[in-house]
């Protein structure tokens, strides 16, 4: 249970939001506009999950909204193309994987700075999408909403999905062998070589499955709306970040627990709408994101500090 | 009796519910040398922590000559003149040796100018007195693990110390820097400085140590006189005179000029105490396991079977290591022996794959092979120990339990999928082999003492069940009890067919296990010997004077 620490003490706040909004925000919990939250959410568990990996193995990539909006043009078009859903979507996801990539060719193969790396891409990607599209907007064929369902089965579609997707990336980081190369090539890379790891190709493949699941919730985002908006994503890696870190990801690389990332991406997300329903000015959404941001690291800090003394 | 320059009475100090400290006792006197033993988790190490001010105690008593301090911080031990050389050194590897010496030295103001080529200049005077052939304008980075404690012993003297503590100084030093420390210690403990020595070598401490205490499960289990306590004679102006000019002053003498006593010589002292009788290396060992150990060797079961690893004029450029002829048979343990700096290290790397062989020929088991990468040496059944376990040896932020099957993902999880279950029951024999505490394989390994974390990190290498074993300095840093488990192991593993090459810098070690010894120097083999071989002749071919060089 002590290795879950972090991650209750994420769940508490989360919870102590929750009930503080049902005593003084009441209006807050409705059906249609919190599902409409968490739908909207979705795709930013999905690169949070990722990104939560690529902090683990203490490397960053800042360049996941650019995937992210580089692969739902992308699929919108392809689907305007009349391309069967069935074929879009894996074609979307891999696009992400070779952007990913591309990353973790520049990262793993010739060790250059993960940060200079994405910083790069994340710009060469945003310009060049925006001047491919001039800025225009994808038209999207009518079937593709919601994958042709309801629009309450389409969204609770879409949360399962994330949900699955957090599930299987939490256990297999734990269960699975290459979830322990992670964890060992984040921590101290030459020890993990010299037992026979190999760290380059952790590394990259780190970078690959990010770039996927950027991919991933780029679909999952074209799904939402007749149209594709080419501006998507921006700022997405910081929200994604934010929610790893305040997850209990340690951004040094080795430690933290994805389960910790849902509890951090919800406590931000649901930041916004409290705000409406408490009848607070709404410029201070991301000022509130970051004193949580800041809380929950200085205690990690502090937790440390003491345990130290 | 002169006042004592360090008193701790009483003092515990726990962690959480580990209580590394019981309530020792323990005291230090002007001019003495105090040897400091015990167990690795006995303490030393806290001890060592609570009176550099790095941990504060829950309870107890710290004077420091006479007064009692409370909430001492690492600056204000520094202060009051204590200084100490860690185990785990901490040096900053990218700044430059003098850079190191001025941030230990030197508390400036903040808009100060930094004045380096008086630095440098100090810096050179403090290595040259240790007889360091480090250069001042060295990155730390690059220097080799002796040559990093030596600067670290150069910033901790250069402080004028008053309460030296130094935690194995010796343990990768070669014999010539160790008589050197020992002079400079020597020089120290007669200017009426503190050292607090800590170290598992027995035959040091009785080299060298005043008194003894013993440490024993966080407390102090028994003090020991080893040399007749001196009271320093009243000086009258006449033994102040100066040093007669024309002698050059002793270099441990002009080391704490800081203090004020100059170079003056004081007048022999008065004994008042005299030594405990009959202190042994056994009672000692005995105090420190609670329990008798036997210092002897395990012995070879057989003789050598066939050849595993067969090498042919091996050399990598890169790593300063040419035309290594060398052979490794089953069941047989070659010492490699040799001085810090000859190759040994570098060898074991090439054999690992770290650097990797650019000429010669290699046969392994009758096939010839080229060693390019860690991972492919370990498919080929070779294992390594590397020297630094805390910086490669182990991955710090993972259990015990990962860290010991980290080698033989492949065999014991196949398919991808770790089975838990498995792993922690392997986790379990080889605590239980090894005797690792704290036994559970959930601790980080970062959370285990300096000899447990070597010991899970030859763990990990005895279960991937290798056909040859490199061992770099298995036992450095283990106490006494453990290093003997470990021997009976390391020969256990021969028995059963393993080839092992056992570097260290132990002597003793080195001609007790060994049943050829290979000296290398200057990056090759300069001679091999027949295990349990005189120490004089080892040295002898280590230093290039030897006779008797048999291919």
């Amino acid at each position: 249970m002590r290795r879950y620490s972090r991650e209750l003490s994420v769940a508490g706040a989360l919870l102590a939001a929750l009930l503080a909004l049902a005593a003084f925000a009441p209006g807050f919990y409705q059906a249609q506009p919190l599902l409409s939250l968490l739908t909207r959410e979705a795709p930013a568990l999905v690169v949070a999950c990722g990104m939560a990996l690529v902090l683990i193995s203490r490397q960053i990539d800042i360049s996941v909204g650019s995937q992210f909006a580089v692969c739902s043009v992308c699929a919108g078009l392809l689907a305007a193309a009349q391309w069967p859903l069935a074929l879009v979507a894996p074609a979307a996801v891999l696009l992400g994987a070779a952007l990913g990539a591309f990353n973790g060719a520049l990262v793993a193969g010739l060790g250059l700075p993960s940060i200079v790396v994405t910083l790069a891409t994340m710009v060469a990607w945003r310009e060049g999408l925006r001047w491919l599209r001039q800025g225009l907007w994808v038209d999207l064929p009518d079937g593709l909403q919601w994958f042709g369902l309801r629009q309450s089965a389409g969204q609770w579609t879409l949360i399962g999905l994330a949900l699955v997707v957090l599930a299987a990336l939490a256990l297999g980081s734990r269960h699975l062998a290459a979830g322990r190369f992670v964890y060992a090539v984040g921590s101290d890379a030459e020890a993990a070589r010299l037992a026979g790891i190999r760290p380059r190709l952790t590394t990259f493949g780190v970078f690959v499955f990010m770039g996927a699941l950027a991919g991933l919730a780029g679909m999952m985002n074209v799904v939402q709306s007749p149209q594709v908006d080419p501006n998507s994503g921006t700022g997405l890696e910081l929200k994604t970040i934010a929610a790893a870190v305040v997850g209990g990801i340690a951004v040094s690389g080795g430690r933290g627990n994805l389960w910790g990332v849902l509890g951090g991406l919800l406590l931000l997300a649901c930041v916004s709408p409290a705000l409406t329903h408490l009848h607070v000015e709404p410029h201070w959404e991301k000022a509130i994101q970051g004193g949580i941001i800041l809380g929950a690291v200085a205690a990690e800090g502090l937790h440390r500090r003491k345990g130290n003394r | 009796m002169s006042v004592p320059l360090l008193q701790l009475t009483r003092v515990a100090k726990s962690f959480g519910a580990v209580r590394a400290l019981k309530g020792v006792s323990f005291d230090l006197r002007p001019g003495e040398v105090h040897a400091l033993l015990g167990e690795n988790g006995a303490g030393k190490t806290t001890l060592m922590k609570v009176i550099t001010g790095a941990h504060s105690p829950d309870e107890g008593v710290l004077e420091i000559a006479g007064r009692r301090v409370r909430h001492l911080s690492p600056a204000g031990a520094r202060r009051l003149g204590i200084a100490c050389i860690y185990q785990q050194l901490a040096l900053f590897p990218d700044l430059t040796v003098a850079e190191n010496i001025a941030l230990r030295l030197d508390t400036p103001h903040a808009l100060e100018r930094v004045r380096r080529q008086a630095q440098r200049e100090r810096a050179r005077q403090l290595l040259q007195r240790l007889g360091a052939a480090v250069s001042p304008d060295a990155e730390v980075r690059g220097l080799s693990l002796p040559a990093q404690q030596l600067v670290e012993i150069a910033s901790a003297l250069g402080a004028g110390a008053r309460i030296i503590i130094m935690d194995e100084p010796t343990a990768s030093l070669t014999r010539r820097e160790v008589e050197l420390l020992f002079n400079l210690v020597r020089g120290l403990r007669a200017d009426g400085a503190g050292i607090i020595y800590i170290s598992h070598r027995l035959e040091e401490i009785f080299q060298l140590a005043d008194r003894v205490t013993v440490l024993r499960d966080g407390e102090s289990v028994g003090t020991r006189v080893l040399r007749a306590e001196k009271q320093p004679r009243p000086c009258d102006e006449a033994d102040r005179a100066a040093p007669a000019p024309g002698s050059a002053p002793t270099p441990a003498a002009t080391l704490v000029e800081k203090d004020g006593a100059g170079g003056a010589r004081r007048p022999p002292p008065i004994a008042v105490q005299s030594a405990d009788a009959n202190v042994t290396a056994g009672e000692l060992i005995r105090l420190m396991v609670g329990r008798e150990v036997s210092q002897i060797y395990p012995p070879a079961a057989g003789p050598a079977g066939g050849s595993v690893l067969c090498l042919k004029d091996v050399g990598c450029a890169a790593a300063g290591v040419h035309q290594v002829t060398l052979e490794l048979r089953a069941g047989e343990i070659i010492g490699l022996a040799g001085l810090v700096g000859a190759g040994r290290t570098e060898l074991a790397r090439v054999l690992f794959g770290i650097t990797p062989a650019d000429s010669g020929e290699m046969v392994l088991a009758g096939q010839p092979v080229a060693i390019g990468s860690p991972r492919q040496a370990i498919a080929l059944g070779i294992a390594y120990l590397p020297e630094d376990r805390r910086r490669h040896g182990l991955v710090l932020d993972l259990p015990v339990a990962a860290n010991i099957t980290m080698a033989i993902h492949r065999r014991l999880f196949p398919g991808g999928w770790l089975r838990l279950g498995a792993e922690r029951s392997l986790a379990l024999e080889m605590i239980r082999a090894l005797a690792i505490t704290p036994p559970t394989p959930e601790t980080p390994a970062r959370s285990l003492s300096g000899g447990n974390q070597q010991k899970t990190a030859l763990a990990r290498w005895l279960a991937a069940k290798p056909k040859v074993l490199l061992l770099d300095e298995p036992t450095q840093g283990v106490d006494v009890g453990a290093k003997s488990e470990i021997h009976k192991l390391i020969r256990g593993l021969a028995a059963e067919g393993l080839a092992v090459l056992l570097i260290s810098s132990d002597l003793p070690e080195v001609l007790g296990m060994s049943d050829r010894i290979a000296v290398m120097r200057g990056g090759t083999v300069a001679a091999m010997l027949p295990g349990h071989s005189e120490a004089h002749v080892v040295m002898a071919a280590a230093l290039g004077q030897g006779e008797g060089s048999v291919a």
